[in-house]
């Protein structure tokens, strides 16, 4: 794994509609980690995605945001995009007249998008003509979206929620996806409130009430993360 | 015959093979402005058309039981920079006919222009028509386009019919359509226009559900950008036991585009059942996000959904 971080979130703090909702959060993914945030809902999980991503509203108050130590905080989404970062949505939006074969190719995929619905447990015999509208169920449409950013082989992946909803991928097809995102060299921020999935990664943190409250060794930060789930607290009796 | 040449050219710039289309296996009525191009009959597919100084007049009869295997053609277009056509057209279906029609409206070179069609199509019992309407404009913005049309379909009948304009200006758009649907019988109206510069859009759509079991559904999507207007009017009234009828319009607007749209439902019958969604907005910004997300600007994003859209 190279030294050089490929993600630093350093002393980043946000607040939305005037509450607190990111606080002095460090964050630091090596390339090529599989890294798993773990953390109960309203923790601010997909807040530090769409922040990440560099979705409207989502720009930081303070801190420093780097990409390859690139300072990314004042891009737009599609520059980010093209440095490498992606992002699939806990709940990803459904696009009529666009086919499922259509939404893979779009930016300059680097996998088959056959293959990558194969891989995602979605038949592409079947899929590919498939709209990515509502006719798709909700778990259809978060496989195709995982789909969609295994055949983009970003530089960083990140997945928010990919276990959640119903008719999701299991545990175990789930640790497939992201072991083909590590075939590619791809960078996977893994965000979930299951803590099984950690077990798969190569470092874990705990997120609480906006904090990461605990970084490290997937095994520790389970075990703190089981010790000392907390459901609306500020992260600051999370730490020790 | 230079109309001719030009009528040629527009067809392959739509990506539709005159040869084809002229092929003596392919029933036919070509038109531009007043003068009548082309017309041809195929067994079980009889076509009478005439052009007299008010417009074309046009009479297609599909026998009954007749499964029309390749689709018959409508081509309409003006090749001046000024004119007027008039289009009136009868269709008949006979029971459990099955036909595919394509009607090419091919006015990309006129600055100003009407064309207006009166259409009065019957589709007889256990009958299914897809019928496909397509506009090619030009850029000048000046064409005025009038469709109209009353339908009946009788018990069992099928329509599904698709209208959009959606390549160049459109200038001034006012569909009236008119839809009766008898016992058992399904129709599916689905309209598609994007609007510019100063484009002003009338969209009426009305299907009445007379029969028992009859099942509609109107679809309208509509996108307007610049200073364009649109007005969607999506009527379904359910009038049987057992009447099943839905109204479904989805606009976008950009810039300061203005649209307005009227789902109206109305039921006489206890056992009948009309529900209608609107919406009406800017382009979704979780769309934007995620085809940003692929690292396509927002110009390019807000293409694909429109264009999406408007598929």
């Amino acid at each position: 794994m190279n030294d050089t971080p490929l993600l630093e979130l350093r002393h980043i703090s946000l607040r939305l509609d005037g509450r607190q909702v990111l606080r002095d959060v460090e964050l630091i993914l090596s390339p090529g980690e599989i890294h798993v945030l773990l953390g109960a809902n309203g923790s601010g999980k997909s807040t530090l995605a769409y922040l990440v991503m560099g979705c409207g509203g989502y720009r930081p108050e303070n801190g420093e945001l780097l990409f390859g130590g690139l300072s990314i905080a004042e891009l737009p989404i599609h520059e980010r995009a093209r440095l490498g970062i992606s992002l699939a949505w806990q709940e990803p939006a459904r696009f009529e007249g666009l086919t499922v074969a259509e939404y893979l190719a779009l930016g300059s995929p680097s996998r088959s998008a056959a293959e990558c619905l194969d891989r995602v447990g979605l038949p592409h015999q079947e899929y590919l003509s498939r709209m990515a509208d509502k006719t798709l169920s909700g778990g259809e449409r978060k496989r195709v979206e995982l789909a969609a950013l295994l055949a983009l082989g970003p530089k960083l992946a990140i997945l928010d929620e990919p276990t959640a909803g119903v008719d999701m991928l299991s545990l175990g097809e789930i640790i497939a996806v992201v072991e083909s995102f590590r075939e590619t060299g791809s960078t996977v921020l893994l965000i979930t409130h299951q803590e099984e999935l950690a077990a798969h990664a190569d470092r874990a943190s705990q997120l609480c009430g906006g904090r990461i409250v605990f970084s490290g060794p997937p095994e520790e930060v389970v075990a703190h993360y089981k010790a000392r789930l907390c459901r609306r607290c500020d992260g600051e009796t999370c730490h020790g | 015959m230079a109309d001719l040449e030009q009528l040629y050219q527009a067809l392959g710039m739509i990506g539709e093979d005159p040869g084809r289309i002229l092929s003596s296996d392919s029933a036919h009525v070509v038109a531009y402005g007043h003068q009548l191009v082309s017309q041809q009959s195929i067994p079980g597919v009889l076509i009478t058309a005439q052009a007299t100084d008010k417009g074309i007049k046009a009479k297609i009869i599909i026998a009954e039981g007749r499964q029309v295997e390749q689709p018959i053609h409508l081509c309409f277009g003006l090749f001046k920079r000024f004119g007027v056509q008039n289009v009136a057209l009868e269709l008949i279906m006979g029971a459990n006919a099955k036909a595919t029609l394509w009607s090419h409206c091919l006015f990309s070179v006129p600055d100003v222009a009407r064309h207006a069609m009166d259409a009065v199509i019957r589709i007889g019992p256990g009958a299914e028509l897809r019928y496909q309407e397509a506009h090619y404009h030009g850029a000048s913005g000046g064409m005025e386009v009038v469709p109209r049309a009353r339908i009946e379909l009788e018990r069992g009948a099928r329509l599904f019919s698709d209208f959009s304009l959606v390549t160049g200006m459109v200038g001034k758009l006012d569909v009236d359509f008119d839809v009766n649907v008898g016992e058992n019988a399904v129709a599916e109206l689905t309209s598609k226009v994007f609007g510019h510069g100063t484009d002003k859009i009338r969209l009426k759509e009305r299907l009445v559900l007379v029969g028992r079991n009859a099942r509609g559904l109107i679809k309208s999507r509509v996108a307007v950008e610049d200073d364009a207007r649109a007005e969607v009017i999506g009527i379904t009234e359910g009038n049987a036991a057992g009447a099943r009828g839905h109204v479904d319009c989805t606009e976008i607007i950009k810039d300061r585009g203005v649209v307005s749209a009227s789902p109206r439902v109305k039921v006489t019958h206890p056992e009948a059942k009309v529900t209608h969604e609107a919406a009406i907005g800017s382009v979704d910004r979780q769309q934007m996000e995620t085809l940003m997300a692929r690292g396509l600007t927002p110009e390019e994003a807000v293409y694909r959904i429109v264009g999406g859209l408007l598929r």
